[in-house]
């Protein structure tokens, strides 16, 4: 059982940290600065959590799974508003890099 | 070459490119952006040194409060630098080059041959915690064994914050600090201004109390407290207080006021100055910590909202 | 090496690229930042002497770890007091640098 739950917490993160790398190569290689917000904004929200999901069942206590949860949702919150912002800078300067 | 020391060694590189960057980039609004992530990836070196509660003060105060001052400042000073076009000419970068490489080396050197049996205190500073009623030996350290340290630097937050004020024109005297708001009419900006704060205070009163016994304390708390005040003043949620009024200027000295009465009656009740009575030590450490977190919070807020301007109006 | 002699290493460099920013560059908010990366450096240096000094059980001595503390708070009040002087200089009409360039100078004067 636990070599199962073990498993799991190995596949969520390494597929977390594939989105991760995802959004770092996009970063580097979309075009424009909309593009790379919306790789990056992605691989961050997913990726995120799936780090979080893969570490719950290694969580002490559902206190502690409980804090691993509004980090997620705290970065989510605010990842969300800050790609808007910064979306809007870049619209309003025309389509510069 | 074990996975530990190669991890350690990319993190030291990213952290030189970012320094490296923030030195060497031509805008410098990227220049800035470069030091907060600088400032972001050197808290990952306090991690791999253990020092969690620096890498916590690392990231609030160091990163996050002192970028969000460099970013306003070079915001407001974009068009003045663009107009400085004159650099230093290339023999004086090449003597400075090589002067500053002498100064690295000549520490470097220095770091190799720190001495074997490294001088430590730690034992000292654990072997006296159980008497302070704390478990974390870094905040015993600031609120009990060098509190004096931790006094005076409240001191210093009080002082440039006057320092600041002063740098005000006549009439700002009566108006009010007014920080840069790109965003203030922003519905977006106003959400999340809504929705986070009070995340914000429960995460920056966990620090705080969770720092007695864990890594965290009130400096830690008090950047987050000062940083979600900062974004409801960004979104237009609120304004800045004038520095005139009375309950501020009694709020700015209330921690280092606490501070010096609960010193004082050290002397009467401990036998020295900051000296607390064993049983009540932790009680006490409390007592001065929260106005101080109070104070600490709303200094470091106005620090970053600089000094006051002349408003319209009464 | 060790881990700790790598940081402290990274430290010295960090003054050095501080220093060399510090020295060239007339952009005085260059110069700030620049001033924040030496002591960001030499805090580093700290946290490496704190690290050598683990003992009693801890991955360090505190000691030097809660200076660093009050160092990083020390440096962000420094900061924020320069940041201001610089932005006063620049309303009362004396640009982003110490040198007055000549289509600016006179056009603006501080208040009496």
């Amino acid at each position: 059982m636990s070599a199962l739950v073990d498993l799991f917490t190995v596949a969520a993160v390494s597929a977390g940290i594939l989105f991760f790398l995802a959004g770092v190569v996009g970063l580097l290689r979309f075009p424009d600065a909309l593009t790379r917000l919306h790789a990056l904004t992605k691989a961050d929200n997913v990726g995120l959590g799936l780090i979080v999901a893969g570490l719950l069942p290694q969580a002490s206590s559902l206190l502690e799974a409980l804090k691993l949860v509004l980090v997620w949702l705290t970065v989510l919150l605010a990842g969300a508003t800050v790609g808007q912002l910064i979306a809007r800078v870049a619209r309003r300067a025309g389509t510069r890099t | 070459m074990s996975f530990e020391l190669s991890y350690e060694l990319l993190v030291g590189l990213l952290v030189l490119t970012a320094a490296a960057w923030s030195v060497a980039a031509r805008d410098t609004y990227s220049a800035t952006v470069g030091f907060v992530s600088y400032g972001l990836l050197i808290a990952i070196m306090w991690m791999q040194l253990q020092a969690f509660d620096v890498a916590l003060a690392e990231v609030a105060i160091g990163s996050g409060l002192t970028g969000l001052l460099l970013l306003s400042a070079a915001a407001r000073l974009r068009a003045a630098e663009a107009r400085v076009t004159s650099r230093p000419p290339v023999m004086l970068r090449i003597v400075a080059a090589l002067a500053c490489t002498a100064v690295s080396v000549s520490i470097a050197a220095t770091v190799l041959r720190l001495p074997e049996s490294a001088p430590s205190l730690a034992g000292a500073a654990v072997g006296a915690l159980p008497a302070t009623g704390l478990g974390n030996p870094v905040n015993g350290v600031l609120m009990a064994f060098r509190a004096f340290d931790t006094l005076l630097e409240k001191v210093v937050l009080v002082l440039s914050l006057v320092g600041v004020w002063s740098l005000a024109p006549e009439p700002g005297w009566s108006g009010r600090p007014r920080l840069l708001h790109p965003f203030a009419d922003d519905g977006v900006l106003r959400f999340l201004a809504r929705t986070l704060p009070p995340i914000g205070l429960l995460f920056g009163a966990h620090l705080m109390w969770n720092g007695a016994d864990e890594p965290g304390g009130a400096f830690q708390g008090a950047t987050v407290l000062a940083a979600m005040w900062l974004l409801v003043l960004m979104a237009g949620l609120g304004e800045a207080p004038r520095i005139r009024e009375r309950w501020l200027r009694v709020a700015v000295v209330a921690g280092p006021m606490t501070f010096i009465t609960v010193g004082l009656a050290g002397i009467g009740v401990a036998g020295a100055f900051l000296a607390y009575p064993e049983p009540h030590a932790k009680s006490l450490i409390l007592f001065v910590e929260l106005p101080m977190m109070l104070t600490i919070a709303l200094v470091l807020a106005l620090l970053v909202a600089g000094p006051p301007e002349p408003t319209a109006g009464p | 090496m060790s881990p700790t002699t790598l940081f402290g290493l990274c430290g010295a460099a960090l003054v050095g690229i501080g220093l060399y920013g510090l020295l060239t560059d007339s952009r005085l908010l260059r110069k700030i930042i620049a001033f924040n990366l030496v002591g960001s450096g030499v805090f580093l240096l700290f946290g490496v002497i704190a690290r050598r000094g683990a003992a009693a059980e801890l991955f360090g001595d505190p000691v030097p770890q809660a200076l660093v503390i009050t160092g990083i708070v020390v440096a962000f009040s420094a900061t924020a007091l320069a940041v201001a002087l610089l932005l006063r200089l620049h309303e009362a009409g004396g640009g982003a640098t110490f040198d007055t360039p000549a289509d600016e100078a006179g056009v603006k004067r501080p208040d009496p």
